[in-house]
């Protein structure tokens, strides 16, 4: 085996010096019960060249494959990506390395991490931004916990329904052995959170608030930043779609205390949705008690600017159960391609290119309007909206499918109220000609 | 004698990526707009953030620069203690990019993505098999994820039987993700001490495990390196008493095919992939820390799992009573992508005998050592062996110094400083993938580094002295931290 160096007089010679008659003969301190009985049941090894085919049999299995267009995003999104990213993240000294405990040997995924921790407080209006966390779903249940740790003896946080479904899921999950409450705000006609019942909800430690939401509405972040102020809670802006802030006011411009979401826009392909990308920030205030890796600035011996881990006593491997999270690692390679994806956009690209997600998008919304199809929900949105159509949508659906094109995924699966409503999706990578095709079908 | 790889050579500065660039610059191509332009609500509207524009070569030097001041395994040796620095096969990589995997939406039917969901469903099994575990959920994003899920399953199961339980047995050697996962399931960890042996006594276990105690986290091999021999005997125990028993897999590489988990009377246990599965810890992640369990916890293992039956895959959800979710989606797919393409290369036979010459590699170096560098607990260890510096003490030396001099001399350092059992603790894990003479070479080196801290502790003191940055400020750092630019 090409991965196993050992020739068999090297293991020999070994086996003398360690004591030992054969390689059996390492784990005689292994009980007889424990023991593993005969071989592994699995396939047996395969080449590289065997493996390769095998791979092009599974690729050939998916009825959706890279000539489909897919104009459905739900929290996974298919941008360009440019060729740069591959050729650099495929450098090994980035992808084989470990998390840089060793900084005078890792001062490139330091500075790089640092990069990206800028870049991302930038794009989201916050003070700090973290070194990554697992993904958006995550990210926000952290962000809840954090929001129960500065707001001292809160025992509840809310979260909008209009929250992409996954993470409310995930958030549900972390919660239910901690004896804290999650309740779910309403959303309105307009497919907007109604903060109204805030009022009446005490010891309110965090309010998560998803823009653009799930169905693709730019939520008033302002007004509901002040409502949930109002409440004594902390504000967590939620995102599944990054690429919006480059056109949309930011969620620190809007008073957000926490903002997390998902990261995967930013230079990751969707791959059937991992590996993802938690992006992570706070108010300078709460630093302390982030969740996650920091990187920060410092010098060496003589003076020379450089990077480390800091603030770990936050952490597990210093504070053990006290820690901020059980969370011990970042996304490293994920939070690298973020980081040389907003910098080969810059300033103006990023502008540019969210403009141009909005108008594509706001071209199908009104092409399908005029074509018969009803918006669901009649906030703003930016490069994702719901439709419902005057007659049976499945079929058309079918018939777009057999042209190479995923129009949308239904509702009702999420939200049974919405069953027979159509989340679409438009991004860059969508010609008008096939924006037209769909329109088509749909009024015929 | 022999020295070590490490020289130095011409490595570039680089500033920070906003202290380069132009206005106006652009580092990718963006299409021109097909539609006409759609009205806007200005109170909508923000700024936009302020990045630096740069043009594509701007991007490439620019990282290409940061990338050699960094050292991965494909640089060299990485003998860090409980990270399984092994080989990073390329046509893993190669696997998980393929145009339709990459491409994959996670969102659609079970229908449309028939490929992804047969790696699932077939990555599923393997782990099983491999682990001898009933049933596998591969959404936990990274072993401390998986302990997480692994605990609420702890809990979910006692809520299930209307037994309230507040501790949780851990440990002193145990990785400190263990007690920080079991706090956020409501558990109270109580520490459990290992033995003058590294092991855990059964009658220690005996004294504490009692029916407000859900049961024990366990990492086999231990964290010094040494089978928990005692593990059934201890299992038998916390199931007496209605607990359960959770082994963490993170030391999986010195056992497979060689060890049956659930024969060890383990019921729920997590494995990393980037370790023992072979894909790349892209300097902190993504890793992937998949959980297996026994048939009686399947019901709570997190949804969905892959599925197949006569008309093929899909995802199931339909399990009232699982934990939910702890991922978005499915976890770190192009992770799992690598871990399938790894298991189908090696097949059975060459896993078993990755673990032993795993082991054979960390006993050959503790044997050739343990007269330089003080051997806490001589016996035989399983993939990696656990040093101190107590015999450098005398020269003023300390552990972190040596760690920096090896640096120097092309390595890079095992773990320090844990297990925190050991004071000074040197941590050697160096994998199946090091062949005999890169062993023996860097045995020499080590040598020559006590010889040095004997002879010419300075060196240790100052090193590293040939990397582009020489010891950076920690305390500073975190003084005044600056987090941002």
């Amino acid at each position: 085996m090409r991965y196993l160096p050992h020739t068999r007089e090297e293991i020999t010679e070994m086996l003398a010096v360690v004591g030992k008659d054969s390689l059996e003969g390492l784990f005689d301190a292994i009980p007889l019960e424990c023991r593993f009985a005969g071989e592994i049941p699995i396939p047996p090894a395969l080449t590289e060249w065997q493996l390769g085919d095998q791979m092009r049999e599974i690729a050939a299995s998916m009825a959706v494959g890279p000539d489909h267009t897919v104009l459905v995003g739900a929290g996974r999104y298919h941008h360009h990506i440019p060729e740069t990213i591959h050729a650099l993240i495929n450098r090994s000294e980035f992808l084989t390395a470990y998390t840089p405990y060793q900084p005078e040997m890792a001062q490139g995924t330091l500075q790089g991490i640092f990069e990206y921790q800028t870049l991302t407080a930038r794009l989201l209006g916050m003070d700090v931004a973290n070194a990554s966390l697992y993904d958006g779903g995550s990210a926000l249940a952290e962000a809840l916990l954090m929001g129960l740790r500065v707001v001292k003896k809160s025992r509840r946080v809310a979260v909008s329904a209009a929250v992409h479904p996954h993470y409310r899921a995930v958030a549900r999950t972390y919660l239910q052995s901690t004896g804290f409450e999650l309740v779910e705000l309403p959303y309105g006609p307009d497919g907007r959170t109604d903060v109204s019942s805030l009022q009446n909800m005490t010891e309110l430690a965090a309010v998560a608030v998803q823009s653009p939401n799930f169905f693709g509405v730019v939520e008033d972040l302002e007004a509901a930043g002040t409502a949930i102020h109002a409440a004594g809670a902390l504000f967590v802006s939620c995102f599944t779609e990054p690429l919006a802030f480059g056109l949309l006011k930011n969620p620190g411009q809007c008073g957000a205390d926490i903002v997390c979401g998902e990261g995967q826009s930013l230079g990751m392909a969707p791959s059937f949705g991992g590996a993802a990308l938690g992006m992570f920030a706070c108010r300078e205030e709460f630093v302390r008690n982030m969740p996650g890796r920091l990187v920060g600035e410092t010098v060496d011996l003589e003076g020379r600017r450089g990077f480390v881990l800091t603030l770990s006593t936050r952490e597990q491997h210093i504070r053990r159960e006290k820690a901020t999270s059980n969370i011990c690692s970042n996304q490293g390679i994920c939070a690298m391609i973020a980081g040389m994806y907003m910098a080969s956009l810059g300033g103006s690209g990023i502008r540019e290119l969210a403009r141009l997600n909005y108008d594509k998008a706001q071209y199908l919304r009104a092409e399908l309007e005029k074509a018969g199809a009803t918006l669901v929900f009649q906030g703003p949105t930016f490069n994702e909206f719901v439709v419902r159509f005057d007659r049976d949508f499945a079929p058309i659906r079918q018939r777009l499918k057999e042209q190479k094109i995923v129009a949308g995924i239904d509702l009702g699966r999420y939200y049974s109220e919405l069953s027979g409503c159509y989340l679409f999706c438009v991004t860059e990578t969508i010609s008008r000609q096939t924006l037209d095709r769909v329109v088509r079908e749909v009024s015929l | 004698m022999k020295s070590g790889p490490g020289t130095s050579g011409l490595i570039l500065n680089e500033p920070l990526l906003w202290e380069k660039g132009k206005k106006g610059r652009r580092g990718m191509s963006i299409p021109t707009s097909d539609v006409p332009e759609a009205v806007l609500d200005a109170g909508l509207t923000g700024a936009g953030p302020d990045f630096p524009d740069l043009s594509e070569i701007d991007i490439v030097r620019h990282y290409t620069r940061l990338s050699q001041w960094n050292f991965g395994v494909d640089t060299g040796m990485y003998p860090l203690g409980s990270c399984t620095m092994k080989y990073n096969p390329k046509i893993n990589d190669k696997l998980a990019a393929t145009p339709e995997i990459a491409s994959a939406h996670p969102m659609l039917d079970d229908g449309s993505v028939q490929g992804t969901l047969q790696i699932m469903y077939e990555l599923q099994k393997y782990l099983a098999a491999i682990t001898g575990m009933d049933a596998v959920s591969l959404q936990p994003s990274a072993g401390a994820q998986g302990e997480l899920a692994g605990m609420l399953v702890f809990a979910a199961y006692h809520r299930s039987r209307g037994s309230v339980r507040t501790k949780i047995l851990i440990p002193d050697t145990a990785h400190g993700t263990n007690p920080a996962s079991a706090a956020l399931c409501g558990f109270r960890p109580v520490a459990l001490k290992a033995n003058a042996q590294g092991v855990l006594d059964v009658q220690a276990v005996a004294d504490l495990m009692d029916d407000e105690t859900a049961g024990i986290m366990l990492t086999n091999p231990n964290t010094l390196g040494i089978f928990e021999t005692n593990i059934r005997q201890i299992a038998d125990i916390v199931h007496a008493k209605g607990g359960l028993v959770y082994g963490d897999g993170a030391n999986m590489n010195a056992i497979m095919g060689i060890v049956d988990i659930k024969k060890c009377g383990v019921d729920v246990m997590h494995l990393n992939l980037h370790k023992t599965f072979s894909t790349p810890h892209g300097g902190g992640g993504p890793g992937a820390g998949p959980v297996c369990v026994v048939r009686e916890l399947e019901r709570f293992l997190p949804v969905p799992r892959a599925v197949k039956d006569s008309e093929g895959y899909r995802l199931e959800f339909d399990r009232p009573e699982s934990i939910g979710r702890v991922h978005g989606f499915h976890g770190n797919f192009s992770v799992l992508v690598r871990a399938w393409s790894y298991i189908r290369s090696m097949g059975p036979d060459n896993l078993k005998k990755a673990s032993q010459l795993a082991v054979l590699n960390a006993n050959y170096i503790k044997e050739r050592l343990k007269k330089d560098l003080h051997l806490p607990y001589d016996r035989p260890c399983m993939h990696e062996c656990v040093f101190s510096d107590l015999f450098q003490h005398e020269n003023g030396v300390k552990t972190l110094d040596m760690a920096k001099r090896l640096i120097d001399h092309g390595y890079h350092p095992p773990t320090i400083y844990f297990p925190l059992v050991v004071p000074g603790a040197i941590m050697i894990e160096p994998t199946e993938t090091e062949c005999k003479e890169d062993i023996d070479l860097f045995i020499e080196v080590v040598q020559q580094v006590v010889a040095e801290a004997r002879e010419k502790p300075e060196l240790l003191l100052q090193a590293p002295v040939r990397t582009k940055l020489r010891r950076l400020d920690e305390t500073q750092a975190a003084r005044h931290p600056c987090l941002r630019g």
